[in-house]
């Protein structure tokens, strides 16, 4: 299956400041009870967008300015904590398709990249900028070029930085490696049959 | 001829490295796959979807944990969502032929314990888990992943997956630690140092004679929390320790090749000389028992420090980041932890879920009374730690105590189970995230620490310093 090339996502931006923002915040552990990925769009971040009792708190991403907004800009450290696909899932069926922040967690970092959805890092000052441009126009178009490594928008260029094995991987269409992975399952077994506990008992 | 001196994370990478993949990643064979009901339903459903087969059936192990109800053992479970994930990895490990340590097998718990305990976890093998506490198997000299469900699918498919290889920091630890401080605080203390974020892209190797000492469930307890100072692996040198915890586990290798097996796993280890990435040395005696104040676990101090306030921030982030936990936490800033109100006393986890963390709080508990007012449950890790707890009697000790002694799983560790807070109450936990909303209420608050910690808090009513409730004397 040919995968799409990921060069880059233009599109509306909402910024959710913080750092540390960990994956139980992005998707908190009761939307996991199922069995399929489908409908964890509206439980993104939800227990910052309500209040225990259920009402609205104003959150950026239900600004209906940001409504339709593609590209999610944070802090540092986005996606820490538990290991859970649920979380860059719901950021995908949310309607994002690309996420810029100061630094990424490595288990979501990679998560994220399976799914195509591209993390680019950015200086902290340059993801101020384009908070502060959003926020002065929620509709400017932004665009999170993979290919040439920068953020363009109104006008402006800043530079981003992302792990070039990921940058390849979504530029060239091979950022779901299953494909890759089970070419190599010839080579698969030549290794495991060096392995003594790989053996069957 | 010398060999070039390579680290334990190297050698293991290097035998189970197949091949460069385009993206320059390496296609890397897991050798043991551990899947429970979060993470591997989708994960099979994808498999269904691509027509494939599991590549390795006899090297994946599954289990029931995040959701089991630790207070109703019949099924149907009364949360339905519940029974139909139970139900559906039931059908997945059926019809593709994978071992499930269902709950009737004796032998269910939570992954992170049950891999040790039948001896699947091994020194020198790749392990994966659709779970961030993956890490915890590093104890045993085995490198161990954190996975997504995408990855979980790869490594049914495949029994590999494409990664980037990791740098490697070692942290020494040396020194015996202080009467009332145990594993536990040493992790806190390494990630109060390193930050939250400080281990991304490493694997941490865990040396010096602290852990040289410890015992194999001391360092689960380490390696478990590696993910919360960044790190996706943590592991220690297999040595005799590793290797006496391992001989007659229902995994284990027998006879001639239980020698080999442990020829082999000796040869893991890092050799002398071989270069990391970073060091980081630590003096045991610098480490005291340790609670957290804030929402991750990076955000701990000492039991007898006081809680930090915005001006003593040391940087313009260190200040948000502090207003936001305290705003959080609704405790007062530069007063101490101590004697901060609980609500609720959580003993369990993949963290501190062993029978060693039961029996040192039955040692201490014995004869007192946990406090009016507060909840307080026991959860063990596994079924056999359950059985190991009331062969001695500990369940008793814990139950006439105040506990209540439940059946094994994840519990109030994410609850994903009925074991919630409720409202903004406040729980001393023996677990390892303190994220808000991570016990079950969007407003409960927790704070972490060890599980003697937890008893201590939990006979006082109030956060407490274990050495001064108790006669302790653990080491």
């Amino acid at each position: 299956m040919a995968l799409a090339k990921i060069t880059s996502v233009s599109g509306r931006g909402v910024y959710v400041p913080g750092n540390d923002i960990d994956t139980d915040r992005i998707i908190p552990a009761r939307f996991m009870k199922c069995v399929v990925f489908d409908g964890l769009g509206e439980f993104l971040f939800y227990d910052v967008r309500h209040t225990p009792e259920g009402v609205p708190t104003g959150h950026p991403i239900d600004k209906p300015e940001h409504k339709g907004a593609t590209i999610l800009l944070s802090g540092a450290n986005f996606g820490c904590g538990s290991s859970r696909e649920h979380a860059p899932q719901a950021i995908h069926k949310a309607g994002f398709r690309a996420v810029i922040a100061e630094n990424f967690a490595e288990i979501f970092f990679g998560n994220s990249t399976t799914l195509g959805i591209p993390c680019v890092q950015a200086a902290r000052e340059d993801i101020a900028k384009i908070a502060a441009a959003i926020e002065r126009n929620p509709a400017l178009e932004i665009t999170v070029d993979v290919a040439a490594r920068e953020v363009r928008f109104g006008g402006e260029k800043i530079v981003i930085t992302q792990r070039e094995s990921a940058r390849d991987a979504l530029v060239n269409g091979r950022w779901d490696a299953i494909g890759d992975l089970i070419d190599g399952l010839p080579a698969v077994q030549t290794t495991a049959a060096r392995l003594p506990y790989m053996a069957v008992a | 001829m010398f060999a070039q001196p390579k680290s334990l994370f190297e050698k293991v990478w290097d035998a189970h490295a197949v091949r460069t993949l385009a993206n320059g990643q390496t296609q890397l064979l897991i050798g043991t796959h551990l899947i429970h009901e979060v993470t591997s339903p989708q994960a099979f459903g994808m498999l269904r979807d691509l027509g494939l087969k599991v590549a390795f059936p006899h090297r994946t192990f599954a289990t029931v944990d995040h959701i089991v109800p630790t207070n109703e053992l019949v099924e149907p479970y009364k949360d339905n969502l519940a029974q139909a994930m139970m139900d559906e990895l039931r059908k997945n490990c059926a019809q593709f032929g994978v071992t499930f340590f269902d709950r009737a097998s004796g032998k269910q718990g939570i992954v992170h314990i049950v891999g040790p305990e039948q001896g699947i976890t091994q020194p020198g093998t790749t392990i994966a888990c659709g779970d961030s506490h993956t890490s915890t198997h590093g104890a045993f000299g085995a490198i161990a992943f954190g996975i997504g469900t995408s990855q979980v699918r790869d490594v049914l498919a495949t029994q590999t997956m494409a990664l980037g290889a990791l740098k490697v920091r070692r942290i020494e630890v040396n020194g015996k630690l202080r009467p009332g401080v145990y594993a536990k605080d040493v992790i806190l203390h390494i990630i109060r140092l390193t930050g939250v974020n400080g281990g991304t892209g490493f694997a941490y190797e865990y040396a010096g004679s602290t852990f040289d000492a410890f015992t194999m469930e001391e360092r689960m307890t380490v390696c478990n929390m590696s993910i919360e100072g960044g790190a996706r692996v943590g592991y220690v040198n297999p040595d005799e320790t590793t290797f006496a915890y391992l001989k007659g586990r229902p995994y284990s290798p027998t006879g001639a090749a239980w020698d080999d097996a442990v020829a082999r796993w000796r040869s893991f280890a890092s050799d002398a000389g071989c270069r990391y990435d970073d060091v980081m040395v630590i003096d045991a005696a610098d480490i005291a028992p340790s609670v957290t104040w804030g929402i991750n676990p990076g955000q701990g101090i000492s039991i007898n420090e006081n809680i930090p306030s915005p001006e003593t921030a040391t940087s313009e982030d260190d200040r948000a980041g502090i207003i936001e936990a305290l705003e959080y936490m609704k405790l007062p800033a530069g007063k101490p932890i101590k004697g901060v109100k609980i609500n609720v006393a959580f003993l369990g986890s993949c963290t501190n879920g062993r029978l060693s963390d039961f029996q040192e709080v039955a040692k201490y508990i014995q004869g007192r009374k946990v406090a009016p007012g507060v909840r307080a449950i026991a959860v063990p890790g596994s079924q056999i730690v359950a059985l190991q707890c009331e062969k001695l009697g500990l369940d008793k000790i814990l139950a006439e105590a105040g506990f209540e002694w439940r059946a094994a799983g994840c519990s109030m560790c994410l609850a994903m189970n009925p074991d919630k807070l409720i409202g903004d109450e406040l729980c001393a936990s023996s677990s390892n995230r303190n994220f808000k909303g991570r016990q079950g209420s969007i407003t409960g608050r927790t704070v972490l620490m060890s599980p003697v910690m937890v008893a201590a808090a939990a006979v006082t009513g109030v956060v407490s310093d274990a050495r001064e409730i108790f006669a302790v004397s653990n080491n």
